[in-house]
């Protein structure tokens, strides 16, 4: 028995900023101070706070330390792990009240409106011992469907639950389930989808590192629910922690014969292999991705067939993302009408943010359907950094589009999101502040569009290169309002004729800020001017004669000696030499120079 | 996406070759094999130049275009050797609006070089990557898997010189 647990987390955000050295310096002192037979230290998956790690959280009394050093180590464990004295300087501030107590981490701003479902052990187990996950309820879920519940009930149960798809789209995953298990077939498959190709987007990465397990028992109720006995997991290849991990869940799930023949004695069969994606988001489309498990270009195919009637290798398949299968154990569980009780009417349950950009709190949230955006940015979110002011929030990636302001107060769901011309996509929100253009931002998305067109289809190939062409004459100032209407008339034409989810969802960045930010579109245009000041093009830099000392720093550090006059005097920049790199305005020490 | 060392000759072992040939014949008789062969032989050679391929062709009967096909399709697969140390900038949107671009742009500066090509030397690589995961340390890049977060353009400097 240990009387003290110290977890660390293990995730990619907190491993970027060193938690392993940490993990090593601890249990090495621990060791020096005789302590390893008291303390035990456990690496964990994501707690959600990224930006505040490398997090430590030490139980029984769950003492939470961020951004914790290496140096700290040896205070910790003489201080609180030996002693009993918390090391307060280290403690997340948020945990600390005005009076100096100590308060509860679910009683802070970030955690206390999260209702932890998809990422309930994300934190809290080990990932790599499955004896952690079974001993917080894992594999209960698969033994009571496989002992009490037909296939049918399953499916209905799901139906019940109104569990719709987190990987986007939102479809029903009963009816997906339901459509898959009424085509006969000799063989069927279980895919999920773990190519999480939305820059900006990580919970599904958080759940592979944190509760492997949680979708692996998920994937094989699905195999009994639709009579599949083979699934694929396609995960991307820049997620090696979360690999690594899957592959030690998979053989110690096949050890515990909780994988494999006749699982519980049943005479349910099912196993579970991995892929590997190479780097292509049009992998995480379904027909996509199958084509790429099949060995081929990743390319989509044109549906029908649905997947549910000629998926993979050419048989009955489902195909589900990380979090749509970490919530289902749960449900079945508890239950469809616990799940049902939370969220609106047609998104129930909770969905999972990746909060970015311009925002205190960065990382992961998971809350309820119909949560506000203003909730989540100003309250979970902690606000703005440096007082500036919010203009706005981006959500379903690439296919997404951007929510101004004014829609502050929408509930969070499924139909909300598209009725204001965005979507849920797989849950990234970047929150973007006054000095982001929308123009340029719209630009970046179809940058990415562009670079990953397959190629196959030609409104997607051709009509993305020809919005990034204009995008690109706005930008520089070279644009005409006639170009902006060809812009607009190409948006609708590529939606209407692409292929594939890609294609059809590619313009939803420029039509999103289109109609909510067409001023700033017109200021690039008629007035040759970037309201943000991020296109480089038009912008120029000035030095304000009444503020310049005559340091002559800036003329020093101009890289193109654009920058002349005499000491003591102001200075000038000449224009035509400006390559606006902006290193004299990072220089200037009397804050002289401006953009205009 | 040219090298700035314009042909690089092929220069595999016996060793690499037999380490390729065991794993093609251990994957061979799976579905779908021509991926995960792809990729070992990618980590057996650091990148798939045309002998390989014709290698896996031969062993598996996989027409060789088809492999150049999927070679060519996915961003991971290199044609030509990475540098050393491979620099990877996410560009991904939470990177973006954090500033990862002048952080590319430095790195240009910097090095001579420009998205997917390395260095004369062979010692640096440069691309740019879609989300690593770390958005809350953005801006991040990464040098082969040591990551750096939370940049500014004057750490890259710092930073490199940590690899000459």
């Amino acid at each position: 028995m240990y009387r003290s647990h110290v977890l660390v987390c293990g995730g990619t955000g907190c491993t970027s900023s060193g938690s392993q050295q940490i993990m090593e310096t601890l249990k090495a002192e621990i060791e020096k101070q005789g302590l390893t037979e008291e303390v035990s230290v456990v690496q964990t998956g994501c707690h959600g706070l990224c930006a505040l790690g490398p997090i430590m959280i030490i139980y029984p009394d769950a003492t939470f330390y961020s951004m914790v050093k290496v140096e700290d180590i040896p205070e910790i464990v003489a201080e609180h792990l030996l002693k009993g004295r918390v090391v307060t300087r280290l403690l997340y501030n948020e945990t600390v009240t005005p009076a100096g107590n100590v308060k509860a981490l679910i009683d802070t701003d970030f955690y206390k409106k999260q209702h932890r479902i998809a990422l309930r052990n994300c934190g809290i187990i080990n990932p790599e011992v499955i004896e952690e996950y079974i001993g917080t309820g894992g594999y209960e879920a698969l033994g009571k469907v496989l002992t009490e519940m037909t296939p049918d009930d399953v499916i209905q149960c799901l139906l019940d639950s109104g569990l719709r798809g987190r990987g986007g789209g939102g479809f029903p995953t009963g009816l997906k389930w339901k459509l898959a298990k009424q085509n006969d077939a000799d063989q069927k498959y279980v895919c999920c989808n773990a190519d999480e190709g939305d820059p900006g987007a990580f919970m599904d990465r958080s759940v592979l590192e944190g509760d492997p397990h949680a979708v692996l028992e998920a994937m094989a109720i699905a195999g009994y629910a639709i009579g599949a006995s083979q699934g694929y997991i396609y995960v991307r290849a820049e997620y090696p922690i979360a690999v690594q991990r899957l592959k030690i869940a998979i053989e110690q799930a096949r050890e515990m014969e909780l994988l494999g023949n006749n699982i519980f004695g049943s005479d349910f069969s099912f196993d579970i292999d991995l892929r590997l994606g190479a780097g292509a988001f049009v992998c995480g489309e379904e027909t996509a991705l199958m084509t790429s498990i099949e060995g081929n270009r990743g390319e989509p195919r044109p549906r029908p067939p649905f997947p549910a009637q000629k998926g993979l290798f050419g048989k009955p398949t489902i195909l589900n993302n990380v979090e749509t299968y970490a919530n289902i154990p749960q449900i079945i569980l508890h239950g469809p009408e616990w799940f049902a009780s939370m969220g609106t009417e047609k998104s129930k349950g909770t969905k999972v943010f990746a909060l970015g950009g311009k925002i205190h709190n960065t990382g992961l949230v998971e809350i309820p359907m119909g949560t506000t955006l203003r909730e989540v940015i100003e309250e979970i979110g902690g606000g703005i950094p440096g007082g500036k002011k919010f203009k706005a929030a981006q959500t379903g990636g690439p296919s997404g589009g951007c929510i101004p302001a004014e829609h502050f107060d929408i509930p969070i769901d499924y139909d909300n999101l598209i009725a204001i011309g965005s979507m849920m996509g797989s849950g990234g929100l970047i929150v973007m502040d006054e000095d982001d253009c929308m123009v340029d931002i719209a630009k970046f998305f179809l940058e990415f569009t562009v670079e990953e067109s397959c190629g196959k289809c030609t409104p997607c190939r051709v009509g993305t290169k020809r919005m990034l062409e204009i995008l690109t004459k706005i930008t520089k100032g070279q644009a005409t309002m006639e170009d902006l209407d060809k812009l607009e008339e190409l948006c609708y034409y590529i939606k209407e004729n692409s292929l594939c989810g890609l294609g059809q969802t590619a313009p939803n960045p420029v039509l999103s800020t289109l109609r909510y930010f067409r001023d700033e579109y017109e200021a690039h245009i008629k007035e040759k001017r970037c309201p943000a000041g991020v296109c480089k093009a038009l912008l120029s830099y000035r030095i304000d004669p009444d503020k310049c000392r005559g340091c002559t720093l800036c003329a020093r550090n101009c890289p193109n000696n654009a920058i002349s006059g005499t000491v003591r005097n102001p200075h000038v920049i000449d224009q035509d030499k400006c390559i606006k790199c902006g290193a004299c305005m990072e220089k200037c020490k009397f804050g002289a120079i401006y953009k205009k | 996406m040219a090298c700035k060392k314009e042909h690089v000759p092929f220069s595999g072992t016996p060793q690499q070759e037999a380490a390729l040939k065991k794993v093609i014949a251990e994957l061979k008789d799976t579905k779908g094999a021509l991926m995960p062969i792809m990729q070992q032989a990618q980590e057996i050679y650091g990148y798939l130049p045309i002998e390989v391929q014709t290698m896996i062709s031969d062993e598996t009967g996989i027409p060789l275009e088809k492999i150049y096909g999927v070679s060519t399709f996915y961003s991971q697969f290199a044609l030509q050797p990475k540098g050393k140390y491979q620099i990877s900038v996410c560009l991904g949107t939470a990177c973006y609006v954090k500033g990862s671009g002048a952080i590319f742009s430095k790195l240009e500066e910097l090095l001579g070089i420009t998205n997917g090509e390395c260095t004369p030397d062979g010692r640096f690589s440069l691309d740019s990557c879609r989300c690593v995961g770390a958005c809350g340390l953005a801006p991040v890049m990464m040098i082969n898997d040591e990551v750096y977060g939370r940049l500014t353009p004057d750490d890259i400097p710092g930073i490199l010189a940590k690899y000459q």
